[in-house]
């Protein structure tokens, strides 16, 4: 091991290298409920030729190599299964290239959404990207090899839909360009009207390479945004409530929240809506349609839009959303997590139902955030408990909610996003031998060694 | 301070402490020098939880990234949580913990030692105290101000030659003040943060028992980091003087006019300390006594006062230096930035931003092209030909 240090060391430098207990300690685990299991050697590699050159070096030595952004998927995706080696990533953060007329962004493996978010806002106002509500420190490429979403995922579908290019490192050490930029200069497209090669690299969580830089799409970044707040107490409406905003093609981002505290909020669905626009007449107009489109339920006593205090709106309006972070801290005990199954809209009521069952049966407090995708193609739902770090009969408890709720929402024909190593296992079980099959070959040619982040997606 | 045990493991190690407020780039300085989460405030909360439950045995390197914390209050100003205000006691309970366990990196062992038997972090004879001070009164009964100088002001090249400036520009306006000299005693401030609660407490109880000998009700000082233990520990232990940064009496003559100065062209950017902006909230001061000094134009770095970027030298680096090495240190960052807004001059209010700038300014060959001057001697430049 001791040689293996050495040699890390002559590729990244000594600053660079830990595999000192607490560095182990700390990339061990996640903030999730997923067991944790250190790896032996934490590295910050700063170029693509330092991975080149730690990914042959692992191939050598047989040893895992599991590339790290933030760790905040909280389902144990970067959790090192078999130890080896963690790459954190964050060290690659630049932002390489502003394509203004193309509309996108090139960035290194690291760079967060944070800094990318400030980078725009100071240096291309007009343009935008999908931000997540993850804190900013989550990186681009590990949120779009997630297949994550944001705040544009309502019109654009997934971030990982928004991928417009991609270098990565195969686990074999080679370098290789994904989309436009394998035979152009420019990354303004991952595939059309080539293969799309990036289905061998997205929503493998690194197991068939490692993402070294990322070409993302941009947006119009509108000069005026605001967010109405619509209010049901019937669950069975809002499939409908959603698809009717989806319809008029004007929402930048729907949302569905409920959560039973404080108490006037428990039975109720705030449905909460985000608009843009470049003028106030634009705003107004949008403003207007969602009214419009809404009116029934308000007819019928169903539901209607309401007030938002200023006190409100700021949190509504911050991007990422603090108050997603929040949530974990709302019983004073530091944790939550939740499962997403990503599923049709109509799957609304049920999926509320069984949140609120599984908090009973489990004596948890929860709540939930619903994104819509793509106008309405399916939503990712989020079953949102909170636990107590220091209580570990809390923490078992809310693990075995998860649990409960993953195989509901796989029973319900939902397929769960980012999904930990057990709900991977619950997903391939069901899968479609033939996929399976698939996947298996297409990971044993990319990674012949099996040294890339094992233990997630073992299609065999 | 021991309440720390049973909140300690709320903390979700989001990350949002590391940034400034508009995600520009890190602003946490031990995340930035190390780049290893483990170094960032939710590294060292997670870890001094698992040393507190026995999940990881305490180590030099486990001190190391505790204490290399500066407490410079960034992740207090962005942590999303209820519990943000804590933080920084947080550490300091952890970091009491180690002292009394007698676990703590060498480094400080040797600081707190030299404070103890030296009553400075220098090691320097206490005889030597007041050898910058020639011609500098003693506090005596009916002066309006004492003026603490404070360790860096009294030993260190560039606090003393601070500490001078500071002196003649208070006696050009006539306010009455006197300081210790060798009577002076450590504040206590880097001390606290270390988590030497018992030396703490001494060095407090020693000063305000002196302070009240002698009777006085103003205290002037030279220092942030003694402003704010002053005014807001010692209160804990009796004291009930009025405590003033030297910036606050500053912008009280120039508001005044009381002073006369003259043009002084400079192109100047500040650097908002520590223990003076976040901990305090004097953000407003000391910019404003640049921009009323005739010919200055004051440029602001693009991380300031909530967000500034601290300079690496709180909780006692200013001689530990744990942030050290490198072209990321804290101190090296700070003086690229400044000297990227086309300022000729960083103007800094705290010895310790000083000490550690002028040092940065010649690694990063600044020297000759970025100017550190602390406050009270731009002022004194700004006087009158005659007067300064």
């Amino acid at each position: 091991m001791s040689d293996l240090y050495e040699a890390l060391v002559n590729i990244v430098g000594k600053d660079c290298v830990s595999n000192q207990k607490e560095e182990r300690y700390f990339y061990g685990r996640d903030p999730g409920l997923m067991k944790p299991h250190e790896p032996d050697y934490v590295v910050m590699p700063k170029t693509t030729e330092e991975i080149q050159e730690i990914v042959r070096l692992a191939n050598k030595e047989k040893i895992p190599v599991v590339p790290k952004g933030a760790g905040l998927a909280l389902t144990g995706l970067v959790i090192p299964q078999k130890g080896g080696i963690v790459l954190d990533m964050k060290r690659m953060e630049g932002i390489l290239e502003v394509n203004e007329k193309a509309r996108y962004v090139i960035v290194e493996g690291g760079t967060t959404h944070g800094v990318l978010k400030s980078y725009l806002q100071k240096h291309h106002p007009n343009l935008r990207h999908s931000i997540p509500d993850s804190p900013p420190i989550a990186t681009v490429a590990a949120n779009a090899m997630i297949h994550g979403q944001g705040r544009l995922t309502q019109q654009r579908g997934f971030n990982s839909d928004m991928v417009s290019g991609l270098e990565v490192v195969l686990p074999t050490g080679e370098i290789c360009r994904i989309g436009s930029c394998s035979v152009s200069p420019y990354w303004f497209s991952k595939g059309p009207p080539l293969p799309d090669l990036t289905g061998l690299f997205l929503g493998w969580f690194g197991t068939t390479g490692i993402i070294t830089k990322l070409a993302l799409k941009l947006y119009p970044c509108k000069k005026i945004r605001d967010v109405m707040l619509f209010l049901t107490d019937r669950a069975e409406l809002v499939p409908d409530i959603v698809l009717k905003l989806g319809h008029t093609e004007m929402m930048e981002d729907i949302v569905i929240s409920t959560q039973p505290i404080p108490l006037r909020f428990k039975g109720n669905f705030f449905i909460v809506v985000f608009i843009t626009g470049d003028s106030d007449e634009e705003i107004e107009f949008k403003r207007k349609m969602a009214w419009d489109t809404l009116w029934e339920y308000f007819d019928s006593r169903d539901g209607g839009f309401v007030s938002i205090t200023p006190d409100m709106k700021a949190p509504m309006m911050a991007m990422p959303s603090k108050d997603t972070t929040r949530f974990a801290d709302v019983r004073k005990g530091g944790g939550f997590e939740y499962s997403g199954p990503i599923a049709p809209v109509d799957r609304y009521p049920d999926f509320v139902k069984k949140l609120e069952e599984l908090a009973s049966d489990y004596n948890l407090s929860y709540a939930s955030a619903a994104r819509v995708i793509d106008e309405g193609h399916c939503m990712m739902f989020s079953f949102s408990y909170t636990f107590n770090r220091a209580d570990p009969d809390e923490m078992d408890r809310a693990k075995k909610a998860l649990d409960e709720a993953a195989k509901f929402s796989l029973d319900q024909g939902g397929v769960i996003w980012k999904p930990n190593i057990d709900e991977q296992r619950m997903m391939m079980a069901r899968m479609d031998p033939n996929t399976l099959k698939l996947m298996g070959r297409v990971k044993e040619l990319l990674d012949p060694n099996g040294i890339m982040n094992p233990g997630n997606w073992e299609a065999k | 301070m021991q309440e720390y045990v049973n909140q300690i493991h709320r903390c979700f190690r989001c990350g949002y402490c590391t940034f400034p407020t508009d995600y520009s780039y890190f602003n946490c300085p031990s995340y930035r020098r190390f780049r290893f989460e483990s170094y960032s405030t939710g590294g060292r909360l997670w870890l001094t939880y698992a040393w507190l439950k026995g999940e990881i045995d305490w180590s030099e390197h486990l001190a190391e990234i505790l204490y290399s914390c500066t407490t410079c209050k960034n992740c207090v100003e962005q942590c999303p949580m209820k519990f943000a205000s804590d933080i920084v006691d947080w550490i300091v309970g952890a970091r009491s913990d180690m002292v009394e366990k007698s676990k703590i990196p060498p480094e400080v062992g040797r600081f707190l030692e030299a404070v103890q038997v030296y009553g400075n972090p220098f090691k320097l004879p206490r005889g030597e105290r007041d050898a910058w001070a020639d011609g500098i009164k003693r506090y005596e009964s009916g002066d309006e101000y004492l003026f603490y100088v404070g360790c860096l002001g009294s030993y260190d090249e560039n606090g003393q030659r601070m500490a001078r400036g500071l002196a003649e520009l208070l006696k050009q306006a006539r306010i009455s003040f006197g300081i210790l000299g060798n009577e002076e005693e450590c504040c206590g401030n880097e001390v606290y943060m270390l988590g030497e609660m018992g030396l703490f407490q001494m060095l407090a109880e020693k000063n305000i028992q002196r302070f009240k000998e002698l009777g006085l009700t103003k205290i002037v000082t030279l220092s942030p980091h003694a402003y704010n233990t002053m005014k807001n520990n010692y209160p804990k232990f009796g004291a009930d003087f009025e405590v003033y940064h030297y910036t606050q009496l500053l912008h009280d003559l120039i508001k005044k006019k009381t002073m006369k100065l003259s043009q002084n062209r400079a192109k100047v950017t500040y650097q908002d300390p520590c223990f003076l902006g976040r901990y305090n909230k004097i953000y407003d001061e000391p910019r404003q006594i640049l921009q009323g000094i005739p010919g200055i134009e004051l440029v602001e770095m693009e991380r300031n006062r909530e967000d500034s970027f601290c300079c690496g030298g709180g909780s006692g680096n200013f001689v530990m230096d744990l942030l050290a090495g490198g072209e990321e240190s804290p101190s090296r960052v700070r003086v690229r930035e400044a000297y990227e807004t086309g300022a000729d001059t960083l103007a800094v209010a705290c010895p310790s931003c000083m000490t550690m700038f002028m040092d940065a300014a010649k690694e990063e060959g600044l020297e000759d092209r970025l100017t550190i001057k602390d406050v009270s001697q731009i002022m004194n430049e700004s006087l009158p030909p005659g007067q300064q």
